[in-house]
């Protein structure tokens, strides 16, 4: 792993890499319209580790969203690395989450009919890396991750915390300039979930990787460098 | 490329599933295979007639008789450049399932009026001056192991020799060869000299079957054929002449618009085939919208995805017609000898693989498009949280 790449404009470099101002997020279902987040305003700085905390339906997975790219905020600017992605389109936000975010998420969502070391490939399928490149880059995440005696297995003969290391090589064999954790220990024993935080701290700690982590659990966010509350769609002090 | 083992592994996530579908996929294109091959047989005649060969046959049944006399009376209609005939034989060889065309014919004219038969000048030359001679395909002799010098004991339903005994020995001093595979199935025929089989036969001496006509220039082949109608009308032998090209299509749809047939047992299997892949891919990508969503997640933009979907539709209609039809060309061989040389041979041909590929995209366009497009409006949150 590395630090995110020296083309970056030097005001991004040395602003905070995740900039949020003024976000709001409706969504519409059926004829009911649901407001999720008002206004938010958020610094992450380069190199932090956030825990977003908050009740169910507080907003939570929807700012991880926003600032994964994965959705588009009703009104509201996002910056990530320079990079307003507010106003990127659909295939524009694809290429950038190809380029610069690695997720994790409560259930792994690894693929099925894949192996651990194909499916940590994934990714860099969208590179112009050529196929013994693209193994070797996965097999030096899957030895990050301590399972590079597993890559042949697929995720059915792994357990919960190996699938979710596999998911974790994955997200940063790019070498994402940020990584965002949906409750990436919700579904794993407290033990799985203690190696799997030490992991994502290693990771903050060793390799300056940005993370931004949803959970319900305080042990989860205690490993966090912060804690953030979200409430109502509101950030709290 | 690269892409190619996710297709894979996503068209083989359900192995089972996705062989039975590839088994109906391959029966489907190996029908497909064999009832061109029966198609293009049956229209090889058709395809392979000179534009400049016209034949004349009695008017109103091809089995009347005509006179030999009508050749020269032909060969004087102006745009006439040389006239041949035959006649039916009726052959059998050795038992009732060894059943080939066997025609009477003056060898010179007769191989004269077809260019694409090649005998090698020796043979033609022992053809032309053994009036028992006799020269039969390259396929009939390997068939059946004969050898040029050897007698050819063939009985004939129709024409019993001057004595009433059917059986019939002819000499066999050459091979006719066709280097294009629509002609080398015409070739599978003995032509017997028609000066000895004239004088040795017991009935309708002094007559024919039909004859070929050639003529020097084929926009004045109506014209022509008029022409030599005229001269025989209202006479007791009457002719119908017709271009040879209408004649071989008129003779293959005696026994049935053939390819119209085909045509509809093709669109009723092909309509199965759509329905059925397309359960199938629209199942796959229902139960697989999670794993799209994470692949969309990674960084893969929509159309990528759509071209995913449609490529593995496709994938699967391609392995499907491929291994149906190399079983159908594998099984044309087995059949070809089953029919005991009463049916033009069956052969694949290279518009018929054009045509099973044109089938297989166009099938997998209709059965991928729709799963396709709903991978492509796929809301990658939507997905994630369950609402699909």
């Amino acid at each position: 792993m590395s630090e995110p790449e020296a083309s970056q404009p030097e005001a991004a470099a040395s602003g905070p890499l995740v900039a949020i101002r003024g976000v709001t997020k409706h969504y519409q279902r059926g004829g009911e319209r649901i407001e999720v987040l008002h206004g938010i305003d958020l610094d992450i700085p380069r190199g932090d580790f956030v825990a977003l905390m908050g009740p169910s339906g507080s907003g939570k997975t929807t700012l991880l969203n926003l600032i994964g790219g994965l959705d588009s905020p009703t009104a509201g600017q996002i910056t990530v690395d320079g990079a307003r992605i507010d106003q990127l389109s659909s295939g524009e936000l694809s290429r950038w989450r190809a380029a610069n975010v690695g997720f994790v998420f409560q259930f792994y969502n690894l693929l099925p009919v894949l192996s651990a070391q194909k499916n940590v490939e994934l990714p860099l399928l969208l590179t112009d890396l050529p196929a013994g490149e693209r193994r070797r880059r996965a097999g030096i995440a899957l030895a990050l991750v301590g399972l590079e005696d597993r890559a042949r297995h697929k995720p059915r003969e792994l357990s919960g915390g190996q699938e979710q290391r596999v998911a974790i090589a994955r997200a940063i064999v790019t070498d994402p300039v940020l990584l965002v954790c949906d409750e990436p220990t919700g579904d794993l024993d407290r033990g799985t979930a203690d190696e799997v935080l030490g992991l994502l701290q290693m990771l903050n700690r060793e390799h300056g990787t940005t993370v931004v982590m949803v959970t319900h659990d305080p042990k989860a966010a205690d490993h966090a460098r912060r804690q953030l509350h979200l409430d109502k769609g509101v950030l709290a002090d | 490329m690269r892409f190619v083992p996710l297709l894979l592994a996503g068209l083989f996530r359900k192995k089972t599933r996705t062989v039975l579908t590839l088994l109906s996929v391959m029966v489907a294109f190996m029908l497909f295979g064999l009832l061109q091959a029966v198609t293009t047989a049956f229209e090889s005649g058709a395809d392979s007639a000179d534009a400049k060969r016209l034949l004349t046959t009695a008017r109103y049944s091809i089995i009347e008789l005509l006179p030999l006399s009508y050749l020269r009376r032909i060969e004087g209609v102006p745009g006439v450049v040389g006239a041949a005939h035959a006649e039916w034989f009726g052959a059998k060889y050795q038992n009732e399932s060894n059943a080939f065309p066997v025609f009477a014919v003056d060898p010179a004219r007769y191989l004269d009026m077809y260019p694409e038969f090649t005998v090698a000048p020796a043979e033609r030359e022992a053809f032309v001056k053994t009036r028992t001679g006799a020269i039969a395909g390259r396929r009939l002799v390997e068939r059946f192991g004969w050898k040029v010098g050897q007698k050819l004991p063939i009985a004939s339903e129709i024409h019993p020799r001057a004595g009433g005994d059917m059986s019939w020995e002819f000499d066999l001093v050459g091979v006719i060869d066709a280097e294009d595979p629509a002609v080398q199935g015409n070739t599978d025929m003995v032509l017997i000299n028609v000066a000895h089989f004239d004088e040795a036969r017991q009935n309708a001496r002094g007559r024919t079957g039909w004859y070929i006509i050639r003529i020097a220039d084929s926009g004045q082949a109506k014209e022509i054929a008029a022409g030599i109608d005229r001269l025989f009308a209202n006479s007791p032998d009457e002719t119908k002449t017709q271009p040879e090209k209408e004649f071989a299509i008129g003779f293959a749809k005696q026994i049935g618009d053939i390819g119209a047939l085909i045509s509809r047992i093709l669109a009723a299997v092909f309509f199965t085939i759509l329905i059925l892949t397309g359960n199938t891919m629209a199942q796959s990508i229902r139960e697989r919208i999670p794993e799209l969503a994470i692949l969309k997640t990674l960084g893969f933009s929509d159309t990528r995805v759509t071209v995913l979907v449609l490529a593995e539709a496709a994938l699967l209609l391609l392995i499907g017609g491929a291994v149906g039809m190399a079983a159908a060309v594998g099984m044309l061989p087995f059949l070809n000898g089953s029919t005991g040389g009463r049916f033009p041979p069956l052969y694949v041909e290279t518009g018929t693989w054009i045509g099973a590929v044109a089938v297989a995209v166009a099938l997998a366009l209709m059965v991928g498009l729709p799963p396709a497009w709903r991978a492509r409006r796929l809301r990658i949150v939507d997905a994630l949280a369950g609402h699909r």
